[in-house]
């Protein structure tokens, strides 16, 4: 075992390993380790050089004949890349995690009473605890959605919020992803990798596990059919082969046993929605849709899209078949709407949110937007609308003529930005060549929320695998590890 | 089964058995080239093109090797075996969850050799890569149709491929013998250059049958036995008989999984083809029209495929509705 007598920089693998100001995962201290790592830092060092690049490779391989791929856009049509793995996970105590699901439950459960609320009576309006505004400004307002009575109250049943950790090791809200949350399937596909790789290694720690994701999320899909719908038909709707999620849609519909369709597969008529099947019309009553709002109803929403089903909305609306997520649920993770998250708990569940935003500068208030132009140097930008890493300047990598033209977007439209201060989130160690190094990393926990709230332990955790970026986006280069959350 | 699904797995394997089949005749022809005189090679050619037939893309120059390379890489020619393959892996990536690991790896491969850099259209004009490209395209399929076989659950999904399979191997099967009609029993006395073995031969393997004809009726190649050992054989997997057989089967099994009330239609087609096919001799056929007879076959095969899309894939949703 360590002990705190013997640097583990002392060790080849660790010659580059250095820590800043950033929390760090692995080490307390120079000389010390959080103990939890200690086995997986014994582990690892004790593996000869070649052996843990034979693995990395073994890793690899397996995430290319498997085809666990992402499409990357642009250049040629429909490039296919293996999402970048890396070997060592990243482990979070059972203590730790106990808070992150209490705080993401609590999040969840007040982020769907708010739904229902402005779409139906609007009190929170009314007293003026969010702005109508902000809620009416936002382009994922769907005016369709008011007075609609969705199953069982719920518009959120899957959601991916990000999480990062300050430096002092707390765990703080980034941003929720209500819409169409991906990632899930690396998750699934990195644990399974990992057993196989270490399984020794694997066995002595205790880990939770997480492969009834899909089991739950068909449960919680099952839980939303329409009244009267017994044995529902549910069916996964993907937007088809060229979305870069198309890996994912057609893992998730495998592991639940639904079938995987595409707007062309599907047909309403008299409010009912019908799949085509070689056996005739089939009816269908929930739709996990990864499709957005945007484009899944040419008739209700854009006119263009081709990969929706007309007709889709009023079959909705009629109340005969649900979707997950609900339509207009987008409204929710609006960059703005995020400042006001806090006082939606406490003014919905009466508590202190459990888990803390990031502070956040809301342009649209002139004292705040004053702050904001006066130390563009210090902070990152965001357009609220934009996500996937694009639309975002980070204030103190920028160049001076990149921050005077933010400060012109900002005061030309400051509804459409937010601002934050440069945070410098945790760090974990990565295998980078021969050495571990640390690299930045985030935390995507799914929360599913039908007839109960059910998280698996652990998510998905993004690593930017760049020295220094703070960038964990798979579209900027990103990358991920399996996330092990100890049962003690 | 998603009617999209059934649609993709069809294409799928009726791209594979074209690719197949084009690869087999490119290989056949240039290696039956090489023991003939050049004046003869026009015949051969233009006759490979009829048995494809007769790509209007696809322009006969009077040079073996372009032609050859023009039906094996220009992606411009749909029917290409590089189309070919192309084709039946998009249709494998839309229904990717619905294939085996095992099958997905096989066609994945076979499409990154094919595409991949390493094959240069130049280099194809030698006379040697030809044949050996050739010949690693057709065991690629043929390990393809084994991993189905032994890898995925012989259920609605599978009856579909075998469809695909054997509805593009019988239209393909009659247009060959329709190709080789002329020389081999319209007018056989005119090919009097001593080099009719050859051509019979070379019409079996075109059909993998060389072997398999042997055993039944020796080496002795006559052309009416080679017409009722590709016609009429009931346990070669190449015969029109054979073909037609698997093709009733896969649809028999469909019709029970899909139990739809209307498929009266499409069992008495493909039942009457069968039967036909069942209880003819070679004799009678000969004295009838031969290429008549070939074409209705043909014929039968493309209705059979129209019938199929109605009650599965491309029906209407007014009918369905009523239904």
């Amino acid at each position: 075992m360590t002990s705190s007598t013997s640097p583990q920089f002392g060790h080849p693998a660790l010659k580059n390993y250095k820590l800043d100001h950033a929390y760090d995962e692995m080490f307390q201290s120079a000389d010390e380790l959080h103990s939890h790592y200690e086995p997986l830092l014994e582990h690892f060092t004790s593996l000869p050089e070649n052996e843990l690049q034979r693995r990395k490779q073994s890793a690899d391989l397996s995430f290319l004949n498997q085809g666990i791929t992402f499409t990357v856009y642009g250049r040629e049509e429909g490039t296919e890349r293996i999402f970048p793995y890396d070997l060592l996970p990243r482990i979070i105590t059972s203590a730790e995690w106990a808070t992150v699901e209490r705080g993401l439950t609590q999040r969840i459960t007040a982020l769907n009473l708010f739904l229902k609320d402005i779409y139906n009576e609007g009190k929170i309006l009314d007293d003026g605890i969010v702005p109508r505004e902000v809620v009416y400004s936002c382009k994922q307002f769907r005016r369709q959605m008011i007075g609609l009575q969705v199953p069982r109250n719920v518009y959120i049943a899957v959601c991916g919020t990000d999480l990062i950790r300050l430096e002092n090791g707390e765990f703080v809200v980034l941003e929720d992803n209500l819409r169409v949350p991906s990632g899930v399937s690396y998750m699934l596909t990195n644990r399974r990798v990992m057993k196989r790789i270490f399984p020794q290694l694997f066995r002595g720690y205790n880990v939770r596990p997480i492969e009834h994701y899909t089991q739950a999320l068909l449960g919680t899909l099952r839980s939303l059919a329409p009244e009267g719908r017994p044995e529902p038909n549910i069916v996964l709707l993907s937007p088809g082969v060229f979305n870069s999620a198309y890996f994912e849609h057609a893992y998730l519909a495998r592991q639940m046993g639904i079938e995987l369709v595409e707007g062309r597969d599907l047909v309403t008529h008299d409010n009912i929605v019908y799949m085509r099947t070689t056996s005739g019309l089939r009816r269908v009553d929930v739709i996990y849709r990864r499709v957005d709002d945007d484009f899944i109803d040419p008739l209700a929403f854009r006119a263009d899209s081709i990969l929706g089903v007309s007709g889709l909305f009023n079959a909705y609306r009629a109340g005969n078949v649900t979707l997950a997520n609900a339509f207009g649920t987008g409204v929710a993770d609006d960059k703005a709407l995020y400042a006001y998250v806090p006082d939606i708990i406490k003014y919905y569940l009466t508590e202190e949110p459990i888990l803390k935003n990031v502070e956040t500068y809301l342009l649209t208030k002139p004292k705040e937007r004053n702050y904001v132009l006066a130390n563009l140097d210090k902070l990152v930008v965001k357009a609220v609308g934009e996500s996937g890493g694009y639309g975002m300047l980070i204030g103190p990598q920028a160049s001076v003529a990149e921050r005077e033209e933010f400060a012109r977007k900002i005061e030309a439209d400051p509804r459409n930005y937010i601002a934050q201060p440069t945070i410098s989130f945790s760090r974990a160690p990565c295998l980078i060549g021969d050495e571990l190094q640390p690299r930045h990393v985030d935390l995507r926990p799914y929360v599913l929320y039908g007839d109960k709230v059910t998280i698996v332990p652990g998510g998905l955790t993004r690593v930017a695998l760049k020295d220094g970026s703070l960038v964990v986006n798979s579209s900027q280069g990103g990358g991920s590890k399996d996330t092990w959350v100890l049962s003690q | 089964m998603l009617s999209r699904v059934a649609d993709s797995l069809y294409w799928m394997s009726r791209y594979l058995e074209r690719a197949e089949h084009t690869t087999r005749l490119l290989d056949v022809n240039l290696n039956l080239m090489l023991d003939e005189s050049e004046s003869s090679a026009e015949k051969r050619w233009q006759r490979v093109l009829q048995a494809l037939g007769n790509p209007k893309e696809v322009e006969w120059t009077g040079d073996p090797y372009e032609l050859t390379r023009t039906l094996t890489f220009d992606t411009q020619y749909k029917g290409s075996i590089i189309s070919c393959i192309i084709s039946a892996r998009e249709n494998a990536r839309h229904v990717r969850e619905q294939i085996s690991t095992e099958q997905w790896h096989r066609l994945n491969s076979l499409y990154l050799e094919v595409t991949g850099p390493n094959l240069r259209f130049d280099k194809m004009t030698g006379t040697e890569q030809p044949t050996e490209f050739l010949q690693q395209v057709m065991e690629a399929v043929h390990q393809f149709q084994g991993v189905s076989d032994s890898t995925m659950s012989h259920g609605e999904g599978w009856q579909f491929i075998q469809v695909g399979r054997y509805i593009e191997r019988a239209a393909a099967t009659a247009l060959l013998l329709e190709a080789y009609h002329e020389d081999l029993w319209s007018a056989p006395e005119v090919t009097g250059d001593g080099n009719e073995y050859l051509e019979w031969m070379g019409l079996l393997r075109s059909a993998t049958a060389f072997e398999a004809y042997c055993k039944v009726y020796t080496a002795d190649l006559t052309p009416d036995r080679i017409l009722e050992f590709l016609l009429l054989d009931e346990e070669f997997p190449h015969s029109l008989r054979f073909a037609i057989d698997s093709l009733q089967r896969s649809l028999i099994a469909i019709d029970k999984e899909s139990a739809i009330s209307h498929a009266e239609p499409l069992r008495r087609l493909a039942g009457r083809l069968q039967a036909s096919l069942s209880y003819s001799s070679v004799d009678e056929i000969l004295k009838q029209d031969v290429i008549a007879y070939l074409q209705a076959i043909q014929t039968q095969c493309g209705e059979i495929h129209n019938t199929i899309y109605e009650l599965y894939v491309d029906y209407s949703i007014q009918a369905a509705l009523a239904g």
